[in-house]
């Protein structure tokens, strides 16, 4: 299953992606602690598979709890994408 | 001073209830319950093994545990049965976490994937939910299993709410605007699909310069399908397409989707309000079988 996590508004199309096929081989889940703002949790989705995804609080401001990770200029490191051996995770914007 | 009367709600829509007259309580099985708290209605669905057996549809009340409890009341009214003979309860919604009877939550996303299964049909791959205050688009396997989903909660561009602005500022009953909608006699350019405030703006500049109530609507209304085409496509849409909730009992949108999509969708004799329901039901089913709660 693909999980999009986020929101559309006047400004664009912000989402997080999580291929949870994917993320359920992962047993260590690292990208939980590599994210600075506290973005993923872990959670036991609908199907009872365990997998990573947008705590609630951030999925309306997802745009802002990123930032600190992507830089207007500069050099831009997204440390969820870096953390996860499964390629698991993408970025809408 | 002459009194103007009371002003009409014309963002009210029918609330009901609905017992199946043929199907046999005391023969079944598994009795399972679904309660669906949305933002703006509440679903309360009771099945029988699996058959839909009675059902409510009514509009959320401030406070959320309440309006589960009065929607399921309503659903059970008359039949006999009490929260205590339905072996599993599944809650979901916005409000899911705030059905005090129910077994467990689980999300709107993987119940109206579920729902839709049952009243579209296995056939049914892409489901585009519009809520009262929200948006879904959800892929699914011909098990009702979502393979893919988006959802957009931020914004009432998209939603019931945004209708429901529409109605009350033309005047016109939520459950005509879509058919109205459609008498125009050429399809007007849409107003702003960015934003309902931004849209409302635009449409009393309409109304100023002379537009039909009809016009206004039918721009309002391809907007709309213009902003969720645009949520679905991030997601990709496969056949056969269906679409659940209120919005579902548009015909100025569905059409406009129709047409933006290339493709048309299912239709169905339920009512759509009641596909997350349906499928928290269908869930509570599953679950009471994997349990042993059978009677």
């Amino acid at each position: 299953m693909i999980a999009n996590y986020g929101y559309k508004d006047g400004s664009g199309d912000y989402f997080i992606s999580i291929n949870t096929d994917m993320c359920v081989e992962c047993t260590q889940k690292p990208c939980q602690a590599a994210c600075p703002a506290g973005v993923l949790e872990i959670i036991a989705d609908d199907y009872d598979d365990l997998v990573a995804a947008v705590r609630e609080e951030h999925r309306k401001k997802i745009k802002y709890s990123c930032a600190q990770c992507k830089p207007v200029a500069g050099e831009r490191s997204l440390v969820c994408l870096d953390a996860c051996s499964f390629k698991a995770i993408s970025h809408s914007w | 001073m002459a009194e103007t009367g009371a002003k009409k709600e014309f963002w009210r829509w029918k609330e009901y209830n609905w017992k199946n007259p043929d199907l046999d309580l005391s023969a079944g099985k598994i009795i399972s319950g679904g309660v669906d708290v949305g933002s703006v209605s509440s679903q309360a669905v009771v099945m029988v093994d699996g058959e839909l057996f009675c059902y409510s549809n009514m509009r959320t009340g401030s406070d959320s545990p309440t309006s589960a409890q009065r929607a399921f009341d309503w659903a059970i009214e008359g039949t006999g049965l009490t929260v205590a003979d339905i072996q599993y309860i599944v809650g979901t919604g916005y409000g899911r976490i705030n059905v005090p009877f129910a077994h467990k939550a689980i999300t709107e996303i993987a119940c109206h994937a579920r729902g839709a299964n049952y009243i579209y049909g296995p056939s049914v791959r892409t489901v585009l939910d519009m809520g009262g205050q929200d948006c879904k688009a959800i892929r699914c396997d011909d098990k009702g299993k979502v393979t893919t989903f988006l959802m957009n909660d931020k914004c009432a561009a998209g939603t019931g709410r945004g209708m429901e602005v529409f109605a009350d500022l033309l005047g016109v009953s939520i459950e005509d605007v879509g058919e109205l909608s459609l008498t125009v006699e050429e399809e007007p350019e849409p107003v702003s699909s960015t934003c309902v405030v931004f849209a409302k703006t635009e449409a009393t500049g309409l109304l100023r310069a002379g537009w039909p109530r009809e016009k206004v609507l039918a721009a309002y209304c391809s907007a709309m399908a213009h902003r969720v085409v645009t949520l679905l496509e991030r997601i990709g849409v496969e056949k056969e397409f269906a679409i659940t909730g209120g919005i579902a009992k548009n015909a100025g949108v569905v059409r406009r989707i129709e047409q933006e999509l290339g493709i048309s969708a299912l239709t169905t004799s339920y009512d759509t309000q009641i596909a997350g329901a349906v499928g928290a039901a269908l869930f509570g089913r599953a679950l009471a079988q994997k349990e042993g709660k059978q009677r």
